[in-house]
């Protein structure tokens, strides 16, 4: 499972998380990618981010179902409290509650962080 | 991983490498990314009574015959090539890090 738990740009997280899913997305794995805390920012449609410099990877969340990566999971309550509803995400997630992170976590042979 | 000196992960990864291998595990590959790459600069030179981050790295490497993976993407963004790996490391892919997720029973990030 690749979890993304930090807001993008202000940090390189984000995007070497992004990378990380793509290349296991190339290697056939069976790999689950949860969105939760500030992570749940990191595929906000609409971000600009032209004055930064930093390149804008966001819409790069897109190509994960070329890759067949459809195990994507949202954090219900990190949605929330950031204001962040479905529609405002340039993929979509399925909403999970924490008693199913929970669930999900346990069932997981490795973890990569982010 | 985290880079040398900033956070104690390097250390950290460190002695667990080490305790692990004491232990009788097998590690497969100790992979370097972000700014972990930095742990493998030869040109490191910290002060005399502190510890020598690299040179710790480079003997266990050595001394276990084990793989010590730089990230390249994460490298080249920070001025680290081949030119400036020590002993010990070498340049690889992130696909090596999955494979190593693929392969090992159980796998190990250090972070701050």
């Amino acid at each position: 499972m690749v979890v993304f738990r930090t807001a993008p740009y202000g940090g390189i997280y984000s995007f070497e998380g992004l990378e990380n899913v793509l290349i296991m997305g190339a290697y056939d794995q069976d790999v689950s990618v949860l969105f939760i805390d500030d992570g749940v920012l990191a595929i906000k449609k609409g971000m600009d981010n032209s004055g930064t410099g930093i390149k804008d990877f966001s819409p790069t969340f897109r190509a994960l179902e070329a890759y067949d990566i459809e195990k994507i999971y949202i954090d219900r309550a990190s949605m929330e409290v950031r204001g962040v509803s479905l529609e405002d995400l340039v993929i979509e997630p399925e909403v999970i509650e924490a008693d199913a992170v929970e669930k999900m976590m346990e069932e997981q042979k490795n973890f990569f962080m982010f | 991983m985290e880079g040398p000196y900033q956070h104690e992960a390097s250390d950290s990864a460190y002695q667990f490498t080490k305790a692990a291998l004491a232990k009788g595990h097998e590690i497969l590959r100790v992979f370097f990314y972000q700014d972990g790459v930095l742990n493998s600069n030869k040109l490191m030179d910290p002060q005399a009574d502190d510890r020598h981050i690299r040179k710790q790295w480079s003997a266990l490497a050595i001394e276990n015959n084990i793989d010590f993976i730089v990230c390249v993407a994460a490298a080249k963004r920070r001025g680290i090539n081949d030119t400036v790996t020590a002993e010990g490391f070498k340049i690889g892919g992130l696909g090596m890090l999955t494979e190593l997720a693929i392969e090992a029973d159980r796998l190990v990030e250090f972070r701050a």
